[in-house]
């Protein structure tokens, strides 16, 4: 509230922390003397519930006389189901021998033969794990997502790094995308698509396509302004000098955006698997509702050796572009000539050898995992039984169940009070009035107290993740070993698709609430960390030097100058924890999370609660909204820092 | 100036630049008048470029100069429109810019206007015969022309042997003859500099001067220069114009600047340049006295006061400083030893040819001293 003290010179005397401590006491009264009245408790049967259920009757009786979908939204699937179908097919056709000999050559052609050889032992893997066909179809839906986020998000990238008007009006439409949680973009796509491949292919593609735009939009932002107007001035018209100047320079950089896109279709892929879409997400999502981590694991780990292998494939090819330094092993030619040959020597196997020993992968060359995985995972939930048990149930007795309680039997106007004031605080009237009217319309919705319990674990979860990232942030910024050791970590952490963290929580705690907060503290601790770090070491040096030579001590140093002057990064990182926490928080309704994600995927497993389900996506996107703009607008307080250089 | 119009190769007329919302407005009014933080104050606009008029006669070296800020930068982008002008007329060999249809302004730009920018503006991916001939592949040359061409041209720039490297490769120096190679190449007749050798470290700068110099005599384009550089400005420019929060304060010759400077921000900015290397004795001569003897050795009225020296030391006897046939005046010893000490800061006017538009007053202050 420093804000107000600065503003009314009459009360000075008041400390800072008074105002705060004052609002707390208030709600404290308040909470005490109206629990449990003007509550809203769930009801399966809300009435948007049933009218959202009666618009998909509607929509399934309609969908073959409706000009919308007879003209468009069919075509659109059907475009989108032959582009899949003809991808899959194309693979398949290739045969293990073949699609292995490919990946080898694209890695060898990119990377040279370092990558290359990764790429073939990556493959291999696949079928080695048992999860060959799988593989293969996923293979197919990332493919179709990427080609489609591609055709559409390079081009539009490349207009919005030309045109700052359109890049104005794209913006708020990325945002809303980016925060948007995985999940709640299914129950639209299977609306509209029903389900399927083609609803699969879309949803990926609208998560997967941010990047793709952003990224590209940068690239050719960033092009040096002095090679354009140089290019201008000698009477360049607009297409030679996108030609000839903005697509060479950002070349490297548009290559990080088909890396990013790949990314996040990867991880988006195994959750659209939820509406049947083939891949080896449909392996994941059985092994979950199974508790079952020997059916996950090859699953699991295929996708991570997946983004492995495409991750440094696309990398290689970005980095080669860059020109110098990046420079691959070996001359152009050799590698050309080695992919040329490899390529050829896996499809001539593939026609060469018997057909019943190319039709699938090799029975015999498959390493059984599914019970010594089980037998491990017994093991250690025997073993570790105490350490996790007492783990868990301090966490869920002492911080969860508490604030859960709290907000479910709060009544709904004082949440609203807290959540307006508190936005306000933090980030001004703008963002706190766009949080309340999130707020108030999920309860509208009729998902008030799920939401409730939703965003209780969210709470839990960030706070964690805060503590983690700050710990280790630090930790890194100041030991330059310490960062050596801990950033491949977090290179590894950041290339596996969220659904992977799913399966550790599970093998060490059983389906509770509490694994869904585990499994997301540790999907979001890695970027947390990273901005924490990037906060503190760039700090500038000549002011650490000077803080020093004054004498502080380290502790001194990190509390007074350091931290204080990383804030925005802090900032910045916990809204990043925020966003990323909520999205892993609701796919933890897999593993017994409960609450908003556990209505979504009933909703699409069960045909009379879709329109719960549907609501529960809009819940989340909202919820997510709301505690961006909580938590966004803080980094635009005053600060001591901005102010200097206003 | 001394030209008529119709000879100018760039003749500019009422200029003005505003950045910000709504900058005809503030033209139309009277917030025009405003100095610039009063005008940022009241309407959120910025006026780079203040009702600015200069002409550039063919073949001219013109420099503007001005410290950062001043609006030099904008100005010289405005002429062929790369920051298109609010108001004013702008015209290049007779051809007026202003009105030139986007199809016009680009051929304008690709045959008659090249520029050389302050950071090069290279393409990193592009071979240096590929950043040279540029110009010309957009004009659609054949590719063997063009690097028949580029080749000329690099060897001009004395870059023979770097055809094959990447910008990055080179040296600050060697990418600027680069980007000098670059606007030659296209055989422009006027050719407009940005600061081009700011970036560059004292010594490197000192030789590009000599090449832009080199090449002037040798190609004998038209040039506009920008510099916040005093010396560079002095070395370089047959004319030059001070700029100052947007406005053209003074254009002169160097030796106008330094003998006559317009008001006391032009005054201050040339006070440390020694002055008997810019000056020359018609500024400082002085009618012959009564019974002065008239028989010392002759020099031309144009000779710079520091070439004087050995004559003077030679001769006891006043040196007779005359303009063709025409006895302009006398100096003799004492003449030249208060003008080198200093103590005279108002050295007489010029001959009436030269055109000054100010710094008649001091003069006069001189002369009644």
């Amino acid at each position: 509230m420093s804000v107000a003290a600065v503003s009314s010179p009459s009360r000075p005397h008041l400390p800072r922390w008074a105002a705060p401590a004052g609002a707390v006491v208030l709600f404290a009264v308040a909470y005490l003397a109206f629990r449990g009245t003007a509550t809203l408790p769930h009801d399966d049967e809300a009435a948007p519930f049933v009218a959202i259920t009666e618009l998909r009757e509607w929509v399934d009786a309609n969908k073959n006389s409706n000009p919308l979908f007879l003209y468009v939204v069919n075509y659109v699937r059907l475009l989108v189901g032959w582009i899949h179908v003809t991808l899959a097919g194309a693979l398949h056709a290739l045969g293990w021998p073949g699609l292995i000999g490919l990946m080898g050559a694209v890695g060898w052609a990119t990377g040279g033969l370092r990558v290359g050889l990764l790429g073939v032992a990556g493959f291999a893997a696949f079928g080695v794990l048992g999860v060959w066909e799988s593989s293969v179809d996923t293979l197919a839906l990332v493919g179709t997502a990427v080609l489609l986020s591609l055709a559409t998000g390079l081009p539009l990238g490349v207009w919005a790094g030309r045109s700052p008007r359109l890049r104005r009006a794209l913006n708020p439409v990325l945002d809303v995308m980016q925060i948007m949680p995985t999940f709640a973009y299914l129950a639209p796509m299977v609306l509209f698509f029903q389900i399927g491949a083609p609803a699969g292919a879309v949803a990926t593609m609208i998560y997967a396509i941010p990047p793709a735009i952003r990224i590209t939009a940068l690239a050719i932002d960033q092009v040096s302004p002095a090679a354009v107007e140089a290019s201008t001035s000698l009477g360049a018209t607009r297409w030679h000098t996108l030609r000839k100047v903005h697509l060479p320079l950002a070349r490297s950089t548009m290559t990080l955006a088909v890396n990013q896109t790949i990314m996040m279709a990867l991880s988006m892929v195994v959750i659209a698997n939820l509406i049947s879409a083939p891949g080896l997400g449909s392996d994941i999502i059985r092994g979950l509702s199974r508790q079952n981590v020997g059916i996950m694991l090859p699953a699991g780990l295929a996708i991570v050796v997946m983004a492995v292998v495409l991750d440094r494939t696309t990398m290689a090819a970005a980095r080669r572009h860059r020109g110098d330094g990046g420079q691959p092993a070996g001359p152009r030619w050799t590698r050309v000539a080695g992919a040329a040959v490899l390529a050829g020597a896996g499809v001539t196997l593939t026609y060469a050898l018997p057909a019943a020993l190319v039709a699938g992968w090799p029975a015999g060359w498959v390493l059984p995992m599914a019970g010594p995985v089980n037998d491990a995972v017994r093991w250690a939930e025997t073993t570790w039984y105490d350490v996790t048990e007492s783990v868990k149930n301090v966490t869920s007795e002492v911080v969860l169940n508490p604030l859960q309680e709290l907000l479910t039997s709060a009544p709904w106007w004082l949440v609203a009070a807290a959540v307006l004031l508190l936005a306000r605080w933090a980030s001004g009237w703008r963002p706190a009035l766009t949080a309340l009217g999130c707020l108030l319309a999920i309860a509208l919705l009729g998902l008030w107290e799920h939401s409730m319990v939703t965003l209780s674990m969210v709470v839990v979860a960030v706070l964690a993740v805060l503590g983690v990232g700050l710990v280790l942030g630090v930790a890194a910024a100041r030991s330059a070993w310490f960062s050596a050791v801990q950033r491949p970590l977090l290179d590894a952490a950041q290339t596996m698709p969220s659904f992977v963290y799913l399966l550790p929580a599970l093998a060490l705690f059983g389906p509770t609430k509490f694994t869904a907060i585990f499994a997301s503290v540790i999907y979001a601790a890695p970027p947390v960390v990273r901005l924490v770090e990037e906060g503190v070491r760039k700090v500038p040096p000549a002011v650490v030097e000077a803080a020093v030579a004054a004498g502080s001590t380290p502790g001194q140093l990190l509390r007074k100058v350091q931290l204080p002057m990383a804030r925005e990064s802090i900032l910045l990182a916990a809204n990043q924890g925020i966003v990323l926490t909520l999205a892993m928080v609701v796919l933890g309704a897999l593993v017994g999370g409960g609450a908003l994600g556990y209505d979504v995927v009933s909703g699409f497993s069960q045909r009379t609660n879709f329109g719960m389900g549907f609501a529960a996506g809009v819940a989340i996107v909202l919820l997510g909204i709301m505690l961006d703009r909580i938590t966004q607008g803080a980094d635009r307080r005053p600060s001591p820092h901005r102010r200097m250089f206003r | 100036m001394g030209d008529s119009p119709d000879s100018a190769a760039i003749e500019v007329d009422g200029l003005w630049k505003i950045f910000g919302p709504g900058a005809e407005r503030v033209l139309e009014g009277d917030d025009r008048f405003l100095d610039p933080a009063a005008l940022r104050e009241k309407t959120g606009c910025t006026a780079a470029v203040r009702d600015v008029g200069f002409t550039v006669r063919p073949g001219e070296v013109f420099v503007v100069m001005g410290l950062s800020g001043s609006g030099k930068s904008t100005l010289v982008r405005c002429l062929i429109r790369l920051i298109e002008p609010t108001a004013g007329r702008i015209s290049i060999d007779g051809e007026d810019i202003g009105r030139a249809s986007p199809a016009r302004l680009r051929d304008i730009r690709r045959h008659q206007v090249s520029m050389v920018f302050q950071h090069f503006g290279l393409l990193p991916h592009r071979r240096v015969i590929d950043n040279v001939a540029y110009g010309l592949e957009i004009q659609g040359m054949a590719k063997a022309a063009r690097h028949a061409r580029a080749a000329e041209i690099l060897s001009l720039v004395g870059l023979d042997g770097h055809a094959g490297s990447y910008p990055d490769q080179l040296s600050g120096g060697m990418q600027q003859r680069v980007g000098l190679a670059r606007a030659l190449a296209v055989d422009p007749r006027v050719m407009l500099f940005d600061e081009p050798f700011s970036a560059l470290d004292p010594l490197i700068r000192r030789d590009m001067q000599a090449e832009v110099i080199r090449l002037h005599r040798e190609v004998g384009k038209t040039m506009v220069f920008i510099t916040h550089d005093l010396s560079e400005a002095l070395k370089l420019g047959e004319r030059i114009a001070i700029m100052r929060d947007g406005r053209i304060v003074q254009v002169g010759t160097p030796e106008e600047l330094v003998g006559a400077p317009a008001d006391d921000y032009v005054a201050d900015f040339v006070r440390d340049v020694p002055r008997s290397h810019v000056l020359t004795l018609r500024w400082i001569c002085r009618d012959p006295e009564p019974g002065e003897p008239l028989d010392g050795p002759e020099l031309p009225a144009s000779t710079l006061v520091k070439d004087a020296i050995a004559a003077a030391s030679a001769s006891s006897r006043p040196i007779r400083v005359v303009d063709g046939d025409r006895l302009a005046g006398v100096v003799d010893r004492v003449d030249l030893l208060t003008f080198l000490s200093g103590l005279s800061h108002h050295p007489g006017p010029p001959s009436e040819d030269s055109g000054r538009d100010s710094g008649q007053d001091s003069g006069r202050a001189r002369a009644s001293a």
